[in-house]
């Protein structure tokens, strides 16, 4: 079923978690949250597909979860502060990841942040909707469109 | 009676409490970060709540997705540090309330606010961090604390709005208890700050000028900024302020700021921090030349250059 459109949705680079995000991802985020032990985290990292049967997840999330894939870990219905738990498994911090995700290298992206971060100016919405009270035009297709990258 | 006399905001960057877990305060890019919390550690001092209530979110630490309460008041004698797949953070065991925890309560049910009851939870730097900007680093923590647990997670948190109007409901929750305590309270997170996703890194440190400038000036401007905007101007986590309206909604409409900090980056996010006071009661059992105090340390705060190094 395709996911129904929110407003939200038009914040480029950006999967809200909501609760059709939720109802999908609950295999990944509780795959996650299993990971808070120690002896779990040995389990998955002896055999990492092995360890992934023991719950609900689709191939596609399988496979972005075996990929390290954050970005459509998120868009499958992963949350942020459960994969942060396999980022930390890898041995990654929170600021580790958000580089990751943003297609920096890690460089990169610690001078954009001590520069003052990625600015809001052209970031703010994908239809050029700046503005709540402005004009609005087509969205672009929800599941595929990448975001600008600041 | 209890009484509220004044509200702490700060963020909880995790990464804040690791660089004081792991003794880097003094490093260049941490100094930047702690010494604006110096005064406020000061200030914390004088101020000696008898209680401190502190609302925080739970960042899959005490809940998972399989329990998503909007509003969780912690109600237990004592909350251990949650083991956050690093180990639990090395500090003391938070004390609780809950005597008065469990007034508040019945006290905000009854107003209309279902909250759930925690008797068993533990609490993760969204609650811990903040403590140690305020408290510092002791052996036992200066006063007993409730935790007051935000889903900010799983989309939609509560409203500003509702934000707001819990924190007026907890004030005269506190005003109806009948020892004398002084409460402060606490909000956390924010300020601006994204950490998932393409668009993580987004800093909006006009956005959040304002806010800072509302919070004490103007905060019923504040209730009405919609999930959408906190999200698309703030960072989709940025829309944690929320949590900072319902130290708002507790205090008086009219408040003397008393402290302010604004520093970016601590790591993904701007780290933003206010103290307000309410207004002098005049049966206020505040030691005489504490007025004196204020006004000095209001003083410096003007003096303050504010570390805003964009916008």
């Amino acid at each position: 079923m395709a996911r129904k459109a929110q407003d939200y949705d038009d914040i480029p680079g950006t999967f809200v978690f909501d609760a059709e995000r939720s109802r999908e991802g609950y295999g990944i985020n509780m795959f996650c949250m299993s990971l808070m032990k120690d002896e779990n985290r040995k389990a998955f990292k002896a055999n990492e597909a092995e360890y992934l049967k023991k719950f609900p997840l689709t191939p596609e999330q399988a496979d972005a979860i075996l990929k390290r894939d954050y970005n459509r870990m998120l868009e499958l219905g992963g949350n942020i502060y459960f994969t942060a738990k396999l980022g930390a498994t890898d041995g990654h911090s929170f600021r580790h990841l958000a580089a990751v995700m943003t297609g920096s290298t890690q460089e990169d992206y610690a001078k954009m942040m001590l520069d003052g971060g990625r600015s809001v100016e052209g970031n703010r919405s994908r239809s050029g909707r700046d503005k709540p009270a402005g004009k609005t035009k087509s969205k672009s297709k929800t599941s595929k469109s990448r975001s600008k990258r600041g | 009676m209890a009484r509220i006399t004044a509200g702490v905001a700060s963020s909880h960057v995790p990464a804040i409490g690791a660089a004081i877990d792991n003794k880097q305060t003094e490093e260049p890019y941490w100094k930047r970060v702690f010494s604006g919390f110096e005064k406020s550690k000061e200030w914390m001092a004088k101020a000696k709540p008898d209680v401190a209530i502190v609302v925080y979110n739970d960042h899959a630490s005490a809940f998972s997705v399989e329990i998503v309460p909007t509003f969780a008041l912690g109600c237990a004698a004592e909350f251990p540090p949650a083991d956050e797949g690093w180990g639990p953070r090395p500090v003391p065991t938070v004390q609780g309330h809950p005597e008065l925890a469990s007034h508040i309560a019945q006290s905000v049910i009854l107003d209309e606010f279902d909250l759930t009851i925690c008797n068993k939870m533990e609490v993760d730097h969204g609650l811990t961090v903040p403590m140690n900007l305020l408290f510092g680093s002791p052996k036992e923590w200066p006063c007993p604390v409730i935790p007051l647990a935000v889903n900010v997670v799983l989309y939609p948190p509560p409203t500003a709005h509702r934000c707001y109007m819990l924190g007026k409901a907890i004030r005269k929750a506190v005003e109806s208890y009948p020892k004398d305590l002084n409460v402060v309270i606490f909000g956390t997170g924010g300020m601006s700050h994204q950490i998932s996703g393409p668009r993580a890194g987004l800093i909006n440190s006009k956005f959040d000028k304002a806010f800072l400038d509302n919070l004490s000036k103007d905060p019923k401007k504040l209730t009405r900024i919609s999930h959408l905007e906190f999200m698309r101007e703030a960072g989709a986590e940025g829309i944690e302020m929320v949590m900072w309206l319902i130290m708002r909604g507790a205090l008086d409409d009219k408040v003397d700021e008393v402290y302010r900090f604004y520093t970016v980056p601590a790591s993904n996010t701007a780290v933003g921090h206010i103290i307000l006071e309410n207004k002098r009661k005049a049966a206020g059992k505040r030691p005489a030349g504490k007025v004196a105090k204020i006004a000095k340390i209001k003083r410096a705060a003007a003096r303050k250059t504010i570390d805003i190094r964009r916008g």
